[in-house]
């Protein structure tokens, strides 16, 4: 902990109401007089979130395409990603930094590794669900095999992507708030920086939880709006 | 039946021709199996006309349906659509002119009806306008309010309704060739009858070839103008109009799977108007008892019907209402059950015994009537047609 308290710089907390600073109280006013602070901190998080979802969800759903085609993919696709997705966090930062450094890089690598599971299942999950029936109809119809996909079967599969999509953006928030130690930033840093003093953690801390339910709301509002017959009932 | 000359004429103009259908020895094998699925099927299915594939399940029913449009690759022999082999076409696009329904229907539930009967006019580039006043006119033609309907998705229509988008959107592109699979399969047992009953009403205006599965004999005789019984192994049967199927099954396997009562079958395949049926003794209320009297003696039916001033049944007179001067409006029962001149005489037959009676007045399509059916006659008729035939003892 020495090593790691020395590797972040501590900040000063300069104003606010002396005595609940100095008990490392909760300080509402403080927090207020300190906000600004937070905000580059919060946006780099927002970024590193935001690309490592587009990022993973770009290769586990090209992963997930292959093994709809190729169904022997499946395991070793699985075993793979589920590797990745076990491995301590801290230590993949701190394996890949002597390859690719400190900065947003390696942060990145490590993040989009975590979500290639959690997407590339639900995306398989959601293929596989597709009712056999609207699948025999459609090929009956004359649908070639890529017209089967993009206009029936991905159609049918978005619930559970999006779904997919809600748990990887929330686990990834959390994730990120460790992006710190491959030198990316983000709130962890925040956290880190005064890990003692309430006001601090509980913004930074709250900022986190803040992203990570706007993300989850904003796609859950891309699925209803893109999945009106899932709510249609007689 | 209606004989395809009719009903072409009665069909809409500028359609295309309804296609011909030949399996010449179509077979198909599955790798390490003895026995093929569909084993040298031969036969010919004329323009227009609905040929039902019935048989125990495993008998290779759905496969042979499935191997027209190519849905399952034929192993040996060919099948030929308007004389032209299906082998020779690229399956999507030999599949686009032919209509598909299934048994769960396999109607796309992220599309709304419009959205799913417009999907191979889509594939074909037909413009939206077209595409617009094509849904609109099938939903008419399947009995269901375009506008009520179209914008729907298949989650909010009742079984019955999603049974007809699928057929509406199977005859989106008016294919010369329609298959079929246990279309009916899953609807209960009174909307079945009713959709059955359509489908043959719409097949009389637009005289489509069918193809069409099923494992239900009764279905077969009802739906088919030739049907072809299957048995496991993949091996036809017989092949032959219902009525022939009915009277002279070929072999041990037909007869027991037409059954011990197809006799009783053969009832469906007749019609009321079909029969020389009874004259009734008509009375109206007024009239001269001794006359009314005098129409019941000289009539095979004991009870005067009393019909009202436009000639529809109202019910059975008793005794007393021609005790008095006048015919009494006193009817002892009613006129139930009225029959149709076009229902078969096994929904007849059915309708009398449900209410427990000898006599039904027939009525034209304007309910006036035009005789009375009677469960005796129902027996004559079944008399006659086994005449000469061997009993199936």
């Amino acid at each position: 902990m020495t090593a790691l308290l020395g590797q972040v710089q501590l900040r000063d907390r300069s104003t606010g109401e002396a005595s609940c600073v100095a008990d490392n109280g909760f300080c509402p006013s403080w927090i207020a007089d300190n906000f600004d602070r937070y905000v580059d901190p919060l946006l780099q998080h927002v970024f590193l979130t935001v690309v490592s979802l587009a990022i993973g969800f770009g290769i586990s759903f090209g992963l997930a395409l292959l093994a709809h085609r190729r169904r022997w993919l499946v395991g070793p696709i699985t075993q793979v990603t589920g590797i990745l997705y076990t491995l301590p966090s801290i230590a993949v930062f701190f394996l890949l930094l002597p390859l690719t450094g400190r900065g947003n890089t390696t942060a990145l690598i490590a993040l989009v590794a975590y979500t290639l599971l959690i997407i590339f299942r639900n995306v398989m999950a959601g293929l596989d669900g597709v009712p056999t029936e609207a699948k025999d109809a459609g090929r009956g119809m004359g649908l070639t095999r890529r017209q089967l996909l993009w206009r029936v079967e991905l159609p049918l599969a978005v619930p559970e992507i999006l779904a997919g999509l809600r748990i990887a953006a929330t686990t990834t928030v959390g994730l990120a708030t460790l992006a710190f130690f491959a030198g990316a930033g983000g709130l962890g840093e925040q956290i880190f920086a005064d890990i003692t003093f309430k006001s601090n953690v509980v913004t930074a801390g709250g900022l986190a939880v803040l992203l990570a339910a706007a993300l989850d709301a904003l796609i859950l509002l891309a699925q209803r709006a893109v999945t009106p017959w899932a709510r249609a009932r007689a | 039946m209606n004989s395809p000359d009719t009903a072409q004429v009665e069909g809409p103009s500028a359609r295309p021709e309804a296609a011909t259908l030949e399996f010449r020895g179509a077979t198909k094998r599955y790798p390490g199996q003895a026995e093929a699925a569909v084993e040298n099927l031969s036969l010919e299915v004329p323009a227009g006309e609905i040929c039902v594939l019935v048989g125990p399940s495993g008998c290779g029913k759905t496969t042979a349906m499935r191997m027209v449009n190519r849905m399952i690759d034929i192993s040996e022999g060919d099948i030929l659509l308007d004389g032209r082999s299906v082998k020779e076409r690229d399956p999507a696009r030999l599949r686009r002119e032919i209509g598909y329904a299934i048994q769960q229907i396999g109607l796309f539930p992220h599309l709304t009806v419009a959205g799913n009967i417009a999907t191979v006019p889509r594939l074909l580039g037909w413009d939206k306008q077209r595409i617009r006043e094509r849904v609109d006119e099938l939903l008419d033609l399947v009995s269901l309010d375009p506008a009520d309907t179209r914008d729907r998705y298949p989650a909010q229509l009742s079984g019955g309704q999603r049974q007809r988008v699928g057929v509406a959107r199977a005859l989106a592109v008016d294919p010369p060739l329609m298959l079929m699979d246990e279309p009916f399969g899953a609807i209960d047992p009174i909307n079945r009858e009713r959709l059955q009953n359509e489908f043959l009403r719409l097949q009389r205006e637009i005289h489509k070839t069918v193809v069409f599965v099923t494992h239900d004999i009764d279905e077969a005789i009802k739906m088919g103008d030739r049907i072809a019984v299957m048995q496991k192994g993949g091996k036809l049967a017989q092949y032959a109009p219902p009525a022939e199927l009915l009277l002279h099954p070929q072999g041990k396997f037909v007869e027991d799977f037409v059954g011990a009562d197809r006799a009783l079958k053969r009832l469906a395949l007749q019609r009321v108007r079909e029969v020389d049926l009874w004259e009734a003794p008509l009375v109206r209320e007024g009239e001269s008892a001794a006359e009314a009297r005098a129409k019941v003696a000289s009539c095979e039916v004991p009870y005067p019907l009393l019909v009202n001033g436009d000639g529809r049944p109202l019910g059975w007179l008793s005794e007393q209402a021609l005790a008095a001067e006048r015919v009494q409006a006193d009817p002892r029962s009613t006129a139930e059950p009225v029959v149709e001149l076009d229902d078969v005489l096994r929904d007849a037959l059915s309708d009398l015994l449900q209410h427990d009676t000898q006599y039904g007045p027939v009525v034209d399509e304007h309910g006036v009537v035009a005789g009375v059916l009677s469960v005796e006659l129902i027996g004559d008729s079944l008399k006659a047609e086994t005449e000469g035939e061997p009993s199936p003892a």
